[in-house]
């Protein structure tokens, strides 16, 4: 087993050669640190949360600051966690992998987002010390010091926008000669439907948070009532992006796990081109879903219906992953390891997660539930749930890959199972404080709600000692790891016909495809893994 | 059945169903809980035979290459589609049921401001905070917002409506159980937000009638009002647009503003509101609920030009709800009866939903 | 005067060849030139929901809107459009100077559309035609009307801004092809550039009907 080097890593040394690379790895490694620093801010800020709710009154915090603590949470786990993890890491370092190229499309603008990253998450997470919400007229009308984390999110949102387009433009024309789209990863597949959504939605939030920009300073009354505005005009264009967003979210993450399972299983997907439809199908069908979350909102019952009924054809695609995935396992070879235990997780809790959205499309279930804890334990099991495992899963399952080194199984395993308990025993008391009532962003609730948030802090600390641990094992093997060589896991996909870490430039040449990715029907000449 | 219905609704954390439509959702609730367990745990169990059954034995070990056969795609997709349109299809003719008060529905005004919840019946009392209601009538209850975005949220009846500033929305429920039941405000509108709280109180209806009876005559804020305000004697005949005119007759309004457009000490209050009127400092304002109000505790702020500034100040004299109703009062006074815009919500007659 | 050979760009390391670059080049500006559609259209959805909702103050209150400066600035712009298609054709040809005089002469124009419109947001100032709380025109008031001021202000405004953006972008184009860059085989820029104020035309399109002539 050999340590590939020189490799992307160290072949080029010095701050200057990072912070003005093109080279797509190099900016996906930058996005790794960037990503999750953001992410153990969010963390932070969400363990405030937990420890203020921990009693009915005041705790820790006043009601200024509490505001301000869910504030900066919300927006960074979604801005600067959510939708950039999977696709600014792994679709960077991987998609030129997979498609046999050497770089992405635009290099220049893939270094350009890094930068808009850094600044908008600076503009934004320094506005946010205010606080607020973005709903108008409150954000338009209160002392809330909205700008700043508006144009922050505007700067987000155009690296987010150049992103997209990057990878689209990068699919369509840096294919290896053989790599027809039928033979793409299905990587490739949600990542394009990704990038779609990111180019065609992502705009039209730009375009309203500058509006409540523009209305906060100058008073123009586009959603002031009292200037003949409609405060439910934001709200239907704010959700316009923001539904598609929580695909772009999604998707990434179904991407991962459409690799790590025919890895683990060693095993072609089951029905290929359902799985890489489907993505198109949520990416194009969740554009016409976002009125609801409007049903309590005083609009039209007729438009309520239509975007009920809409949303549960939404959910079909994802049903039809789910059951793809586990039809997969059928007839397999499965190995056990920590990305595998991370995809059982990502999919159990899209099931279970994925049906309380159904639930809540179910209207009239929704009245009750809409703006309590339900609908936060929704989101948390798919964004947390179904999401960060499926992020856990590809950075085990590619870390070899990015590092040449393997980490310690035995404490990944453990990780896993704190990580899972961990969830569990933060949302599920959430599900049960919606249904009793308790509605979100409250700084103090009555006393009937109490027990039930003791229990979610509980499991919070649970879930955040469970990352730390995987922190911490992955650093560590970096220095300590054992070398991987170019295929520890024994997987088929395109990007394992690489060294770990790969070389500057990829490959030595460019490759021919001449198979689907993962295909283990036949032996393979050559093939080579670890034995665990 | 029913220990069924109390099982599960025990299990699953939610309130007593204390509104007659409250025990058809949580059935529908139970029906999807119950079928999404039985499918998603038979997803998970199918996952851990095939993890047992098709465990990797040799480390390069091939797997046959399976594709789909098209029933199983069609059922795949058939069955959970199915379903969720099932629920779907109960589910939406509750909501319309949700969104369409009965015609015989009694209405209560909620005004929502930051941080309080404020009633007012019509031909009845105000209070705050606290909403009086009588099992088994249908009551309607027509929402604004003095402010902000709210959201009125009663868990036990499984209601729950928006609340805008600008325009009424409108909910309705039949309570069924007598008892006691917290209102929340369920839509961030800033640091009360969580101390917005209020309590919906559901008397046998004779008791309710009594209360009534009783609020008429005595024309005092009676115990039930948290918060009493400066003066709560309002009068209470008729409706709300007649006890703002009632209450601007007792305060003296008529002395300097007509409502025939007629030019008198003060602007005339026909077609006055929503009207840009023209500020002595030659700013231009909209005469909305806002400046009405404003206008009414500090005159003084934002005269319109050409008047001079004789008008005393009503604070003190003026309590929240009476102002409220005059304003609602001047709203009325338009020559055009029949709005040249589109209505945004329900105007104080029965409708049967939008 | 370069030779066209001398002419030619560096093929990027990562693409097969020069064709796939421009081929992705022009991919990624038309899907730019999407979000700039979708960056429009949130304000176009906007003018709609308050059109239907005070249809009487936006016809009222177009009245004021100056339909002769308006309709010369579309025909600037139209022809702007021409001029830059035939910089992109003399591009293509390898005549440089003809592109750079072409593209001086769309740029002149631009510069043109902005001072007419400059002259049509001195009017309204003067008369208090302006957004939401500021608006103080005596000869017209009621619902909706300061709401098609706000929506005129804020869509022309952001379209000016692109024609400003655009005319840098022709600039820093004809800069290129001042210097040579540009030759028979390689003209991408100048396509780029074109298409980009092609759209800054269309959007203008959209915008004159309904504001002029509703």
């Amino acid at each position: 087993m050999t340590y590939n080097s020189p490799n992307y890593l160290n072949a080029e040394k010095g701050l200057r050669s990072w912070f003005l690379t093109l080279d797509h790895k190099r900016i996906a490694v930058m996005y790794l640190v960037l990503v999750v620093a953001a992410f153990a801010l969010g963390g932070f800020f969400a363990m405030l949360i937990r420890l203020e709710l921990l009693t009915p009154g005041p705790t820790i915090m006043d009601a200024m600051t509490y505001n301000r603590m869910f504030t900066l949470h919300g927006v960074i786990m979604i801005f600067l966690f959510m939708i950039p993890a999977i696709p600014s890491i792994f679709g960077n370092f991987l998609l030129p992998l997979m498609l046999g190229a050497e770089d992405v499309a635009f290099p220049r603008i893939n270094l350009f987002t890094v930068y808009l990253y850094l600044i908008g998450a600076a503009i934004a997470v320094w506005g946010m010390i205010q606080g607020g919400t973005f709903y108008t007229p409150y954000s338009t009308t209160t002392v809330t010091t909205v700008a700043p984390v508006l144009l922050g999110a505007f700067i987000l949102g155009m690296g987010s926008v150049l992103t997209g387009l990057n990878f689209i433009v990068t699919i369509h024309t840096l294919r290896a000669p053989g790599l027809t789209w039928m033979r793409l990863p299905l990587f490739v597949w949600a990542m394009y439907a990704t990038s779609v959504i990111q180019v065609l939605a992502t705009p039209v939030l730009g375009m309203t948070l500058l509006l409540v920009a523009v209305e906060k300073a100058f008073g123009f009354g586009i959603f002031d009532p009292a200037r003949g505005g409609d405060p439910i005009l934001f709200q239907h264009l704010f959700w316009f992006y923001s539904h598609p967003a929580v695909y772009i979210m999604v998707l990434p993450a179904m991407a991962v796990v459409s690799e790590v399972v025919q890895a683990f299983a060693r095993k072609n997907i089951f029905g290929y081109k359902a799985v890489a439809f489907s993505s198109l199908g949520i990416a194009f069908v969740g554009f016409f879903v976002w009125g609801h979350h409007l049903f309590t909102s005083g609009q039209s019952t007729f438009a309520s219906g239509i975007f009920g009924v809409l949303s549960m054809f939404v959910g079909i695609f994802t049903a039809i992953k789910v059951f793809n995935w586990t039809a997969t396992l059928y007839k397999g070879a499965i190995h056990v390891a920590a990305p595998f235990v991370y995809f059982l997780g990502f999919l159990y809790f899209l099931m279970f997660g994925g049906l309380t959205g159904i639930a809540l499309s179910t209207v009239s279930l929704d009245v009750h539930w809409q703006d309590t804890y339900f609908v936060v334990a929704h989101f948390h099991f798919i964004m947390v749930g179904a999401t960060i495992m499926a992020f856990l899963a590809g950075l085990h399952y590619w870390w070899p890959k990015m590092f040449g080194r393997m980490y310690s199984e035995r404490w990944a395993l453990a990780a896993a199972v704190l990580v899972i308990l961990g969830f569990n025993a933060t949302f599920i008391p959430q599900f049960l404080l919606g249904n009793m009532g308790m509605p979100r962003r409250y700084y103090s609730y009555p006393e009937q709600f109490w027990s039930l948030n003791v229990a979610s802090t509980a499991g919070a600390s649970l879930l955040a000692f469970g990352f730390l641990i995987v922190l911490a094992y992955l650093v560590v093997s970096l220095v300590n790891g054992r070398v991987a060589g170019p295929n520890p896991w024994g997987s088929r996909g395109y990007e394992w016909n690489t060294p770990s870490p790969p070389s500057v430039l990829n490959f030595p040449e460019t490759p021919t495809i001449t198979r689907s990715a993962h295909d283990y029907q036949d032996a393979l000449e050559g093939e080579v893994t670890h034995a665990h | 059945m029913n220990e069924i219905n109390e099982f599960l609704r025990n299990l699953l954390f939610l309130p007593k169903q204390a509104s007659e439509y409250a025990r058809s959702i949580d059935h529908l609730h139970f029906f999807v809980f119950v079928s999404s367990m039985i499918g998603a745990w038979t997803v998970v169990a199918t996952t851990l035979v095939f993890i047992v059954r098709y465990r990797r034995r040799r480390a390069l070990q091939t797997t046959e290459h399976v594709d789909p056969k098209p029933i199983q795609e069609a059922v795949f997709v058939g069955v959970p589609l199915a379903l969720f349109l099932a629920f779907f299809a109960i589910g939406y003719p509750q909501y319309v049921t949700l969104q369409t008060p009965p015609k015989d529905a009694s209405d209560v005004y909620v005004m929502a401001k930051k941080w309080m919840w404020k009633f007012a019946y019509p031909g009845g009392p105000n209070s705050t905070d606290v909403l009086r209601v009588p099992v088994g009538r249908p009551i309607r209850l027509l929402l604004t917002s003095r402010d902000v975005i709210h959201s009125f949220f009663v868990p036990a009846l499984r209601l729950k409506q928006d609340v805008l500033p600008g325009r009424y929305t409108q909910t309705w429920f039949q309570a069924s159980e007598p008892g006691r039941y917290p209102i929340f405000c369920a839509e961030y509108c800033g640091l009360g937000h969580s101390a917005m709280l209020g309590e919906l109180v559901v008397m046998p209806a004779g008791e309710f009638d009594s209360w009534m009876e009783q609020q008429r005559r005595t024309n005092h804020a009676a115990a039930q009002d948290e918060q009493p305000i400066a003066s709560e004697d309002v009068d209470f005949r008729g409706n709300l647009l007649e006890q703002g005119r009632r209450v601007a007759v007792v305060q003296g309004c008529f002395k300097c503003h007509s409502v025939d457009g007629s030019q008198h000490v003060g602007p005339t209050w026909l077609d006055l509101y929503n009207r840009k009127v023209k500020l002595e400092d030659g700013r231009s304002v909209v005469a909305d609920e806002a400046y009405l109000t404003r206008s009414m505790m500090e005159p003084n702020a934002e005269i319109v030009a050409g008047y001079k500034p004789v008008m005393p100040t009503f604070q003190g004299k003026l309590s929240a709800p009476e102002a409220a109703a005059i304003v609602e009062f001047i709203k009325s006074l338009r020559t055009d009866a029949a709005t040249p815009e589109p209505q945004k919500g329900p105007i104080y007659v029965p409708v049967s939903g939008k | 005067m370069p030779t066209e050979a001398a002419a030619t760009p560096q093929l990027a390391h990562h693409f097969p060849s020069l064709e796939a670059q421009e081929h992705a080049a022009r991919m990624g500006m038309w899907l730019f030139l999407a979000t700039e559609i979708l960056l429009f259209t949130v304000l176009f959805t906007a003018y709609a929901v308050y059109r239907f909702l005070f249809p009487t103050g936006f016809e009222d209150a177009s009245k004021f809107a100056h339909v002769a400066l308006g309709a010369t600035n579309t025909v600037v712009l139209i022809t702007s459009s021409l001029t830059v298609a035939l910089a992109i054709y003399y591009a293509r040809q390898g005549e440089s100077r003809k592109t750079v005089a072409l593209l001086a002469v769309t740029i002149a124009f631009g510069a043109a559309f902005l001072v007419l419109k400059g002259f049509e947001y001195h009017d309204h100032f003067v008369e208090g035609q302006l957004p939401g709380r500021y608006y103080h025109f005596e000869g017209l008031s009621g619902p909706g009307v300061s709401m098609y001021f706000t929506l005129y202000f804020l869509m022309t405004g952001l379209h000016g801004l692109h024609v400003v953006v655009g005319m840098g972008v022709l600039t820093w184009v004809a800069v290129r092809a001042a210097r040579g860059d540009f030759s028979r085989s390689y003209s991408t820029p100048v396509e780029l550039g074109g298409l980009y104020w092609h759209l800054v035309d269309l959007i203008w399109i959209f915008l004159f009907p309904l504001f002029y002539l509703l």
